[in-house]
């Protein structure tokens, strides 16, 4: 083999693993992208679930948060928040209501995904409790009340006075021949014990 | 091969490569094949340089067609000729045919004819390799081109093909709209290849890296390019192929996927793309302004580091594309300062090329009159960029007619008039005929005026909100889209000239000296014209 061959053959070896990790860099984009997003709260995703804790309430400062659903073309459900905003004091416990309808005639699993605008506010947005942190099937014609509990951290910066939480459902119902998901059956506990914290707010707001 | 290369001194080299070709003229090593078997056996970088060519200049015209069905639906509000999906169809194959149909091959064509020609060696380091990477690429064409005539539709999504537009509401044809892709990126990547192998082990003794022309330059560095992206866009079409037809949700957000990730993986492909279809056209340019301004390139060593500034800056802007995403301010600053950044290095070059004709004793063939206006117009295109970077005004021209304007001036006016500038140029060189030159600069006219008609226009159809991509359109554009339309079809015709202007330099003419461009400078010009089967079989003298 004369010295070129042997040149040539060494640098292709070189420029083929180059592209072979390129290939691989376009995959791995997909765990660095949320990575990325969660530490620095870019893109307004904020799936995590938050401890739950006791902290000081910021009764200085009242931030709001509007809420905002949407359904997608072709899923017959009603879903809508049981108040378009609360006003909250930061490190304030919350408790939000949305309704549910299955319009249809068969059982349709929705799977709720938030996201926050500003998108840097998201991570000073914790949800303790969360209809989004699961599947949620609804039976025909069934309607549901579903519950999120919520605090936003008092060291949220001083110029974020309004948040938005949107709500984009989508359909995830298996085939009929795929195994149901199971139904979350705890969900409705927590609602419960979190009834308490409702506030007389809840129905001022519902009748603005 | 090796040996006689060596033993031979360069002194005598031309007259030795013709004894030496006519020698051998009965060997069928040393001349092609007769035939068809010719162009499918071939391993030699001419005759797959034509290939390319002939093939991109095919994708041209089929690709021109399909403006022409967008341009004529255009033409009046309302809708007269073809059905919403069949418009959508149409731009989306239009926008894939033109930028991996037409504009890279052609590079392609030209890095193979002339890359071994400029830096002195025999042929492509890696000629069994570029046979296949030539010949997948109709393989692919046809994939993608059929797919049009399947029940449901062709590709029509748009050629960024954004997630869930190519997943969820795609059509069924979709999985040969990606295997089309992977073979054209696979054909890509083997091309560059064998212009990296070529260029860093193949030079002739003598010639260093600044020795290099500038068109070898800057096919060097869009090879890298091409190698640090298209495996890029093979990963993003391989997850918009099992989000669809796998049950992946890479792009669902249903499953946990995001849509906008789509979008930051494909315009981290997707703006190198852009430079890998303009940076061979600063090489071209910056080989003919000098030879017809009769001066030394006013200054090499800045437009080799300004090409690789450039391309340096292309992984940084990518997200310019997303302004309007919903990006923090930070991030929306940073893609725009880093993109504003680019206008510094390309200012180098077009500041290069205005200096190197300041004072020249010019001509105006018909290379150099493409040249002129590749410069000219390619500004307008960068200017119009300029516009687009700036953040708050992106959201007013995001989507419409304004951004059609600006990349089809620097596609077209830029990538493509820089590709017929360099047909002009070496035709001579690669045919053994003089092209007719009255003929040239009747298509130069044509194509300069009736593309300006074409393009222009845009530009207030865009500030004015005209959306990109829309078979039908408000009343009040329709005065501006009817010029559009019949600048469209005189450009479409114009490039008719340009096939028979072709079609004679390749039949006859006037015979061609080696060196028929009196201020040409470079090794391709002290072979005969035409070139001879084999390149440079001993290594030339380097001065």
């Amino acid at each position: 083999m004369s010295q070129l061959q042997k040149n040539n053959q060494q640098l292709i070896v070189k420029l083929c693993t180059a592209i072979v990790l390129m290939f691989g860099f376009g995959f791995a984009l997909v765990p660095l992208y949320d990575v990325f997003c969660q530490v620095t709260g870019l893109n307004g995703r904020s799936i995590t679930k938050a401890p739950a804790q006791s902290m000081i309430i910021d009764k200085t400062r009242t931030v709001r948060l509007q809420f905002m659903t949407s359904v997608p073309p072709g899923m017959a459900w009603d879903f809508s928040p049981a108040l378009h905003y609360v006003d909250v004091h930061p490190g304030e416990n919350k408790v939000v209501k949305f309704n549910a309808h299955n319009l249809s005639d068969r059982t349709i699993v929705g799977q709720a995904v938030p996201s926050v605008s500003p998108g840097l506010a998201a991570s000073y947005l914790n949800k303790t409790e969360c209809f989004c942190f699961t599947q949620q099937p609804l039976n025909a014609g069934q309607r549901t009340e579903m519950g999120l509990v919520f605090f936003i951290s008092p060291d949220i910066p001083k110029d974020i006075h309004t948040l938005t939480l949107s709500y984009a459902l989508f359909d995830v119902t298996k085939p009929p021949s795929a195994q149901a998901t199971p139904s979350n059956v705890e969900f409705a506990e927590h609602t419960e014990h979190a009834e308490h914290a409702a506030h007389a707010e809840h129905s001022e707001h519902a009748a603005m | 091969m090796e040996d006689l290369r060596l033993q031979n001194n360069s002194e005598h080299n031309n007259e030795h490569n013709n004894e030496h070709n006519s020698d051998q003229h009965s060997s069928s090593h040393h001349q092609p094949a007769k035939g068809i078997m010719r162009w499918i056996l071939t391993t030699n970088h001419k005759d797959i340089g034509t290939l390319y060519l002939c093939f991109s200049f095919l994708m041209f015209l089929v690709g021109g067609a399909m403006a022409m069905v967008i341009r004529a639906e255009l033409y009046q509000p309302g809708l007269q000729i073809v059905e919403p999906n069949f418009f959508n169809q149409m731009t989306t194959v239009h926008g894939l045919i033109m930028v991996f149909g037409a504009v890279m091959p052609a590079f392609t064509g030209l890095a193979n004819w002339l890359i071994p020609m400029m830096i002195g060696a025999p042929d492509m380091a890696l000629p069994r390799m570029n046979n296949w990477s030539f010949w997948i690429l109709p393989m692919a064409f046809t994939i993608l081109l059929s797919s049009l005539f399947m029940e449901g539709g062709g590709p029509n999504f748009g050629w960024t093909f954004y997630a869930p537009l190519s997943t969820t509401y795609a059509p069924d044809s979709t999985a040969l709209f990606v295997f089309a892709i992977h073979i054209m990126g696979i054909s890509s990547i083997l091309g560059a290849i064998n212009v990296v192998v070529t260029i860093i082990n193949m030079r002739a003794p003598g010639m260093t890296y600044m020795k290099m022309p500038l068109f070898v330059w800057t096919w060097l560095i869009t090879a890298f390019l091409l190698i640090a992206v298209m495996p890029v866009l093979a990963a993003t079409v391989t997850m918009v192929l099992t989000d669809k037809y796998f049950g992946t949700s890479f792009f669902a957000a249903a499953g946990g996927g995001d849509p906008v990730l789509f979008q930051h993986i494909f315009w981290f492909f997707g703006h190198p793309e852009v430079y890998i279809m303009i940076l061979p056209s600063f090489g071209i340019i910056s080989a003919i302004i000098p030879t017809f301004s009769r001066k030394k390139l006013f200054g090499y060593s800045s437009m080799v580091y300004a090409t690789s500034s450039i391309a340096i800056l292309s992984f940084t802007v990518w997200a310019h594309h997303m302004f309007t995403t919903g990006m923090p301010v930070a991030a929306e600053l940073f893609f725009m300062y880093c993109t504003m950044l680019i206008s510094v290095p390309t200012g180098v070059k077009v500041f290069n090329w205005v200096a190197t004709m300041w004072r020249g004793s010019l001509t105006f063939e018909t290379p150099m009159l493409f040249a002129i206006a590749f410069i000219v117009l390619f500004t307008i295109g960068g200017f119009s960029g300029l516009m687009l970077a700036i953040t708050p005004a992106d959201f007013q021209y995001h989507d419409t007619y304004f951004v059609v304007a600006h990349f089809h001036y620097v596609l077209v006016t830029g990538a493509i008039f820089s590709i017929m500038a360099a047909a002009y140029y070496w035709l001579p060189k690669w045919t053994g005929h003089m092209y007719d030159e009255r003929l040239g600069k009747i298509h130069f006219w044509c194509s300069l005026i009736s593309v300006n008609v074409l393009f222009f226009p845009m530009h207030f159809l865009g500030l004015a909100g005209m959306p990109r991509r829309v078979p039908d359109y408000a009343l009040q554009f329709a005065d501006f889209n009817q010029l559009v339309s019949l600048g469209g079809f005189a450009f479409g015709l114009s490039q008719l000239i340009f096939l028979a202007v072709l079609v004679k330099c390749v039949r006859g003419g006037e015979k061609a000296p080696a060196k028929p461009w009196e201020g040409a400078e470079g090794l391709e010009w002290d072979m005969p014209s035409p070139a001879p089967y084999h390149s440079h079989t001993t290594p030339p003298e380097i001065k």
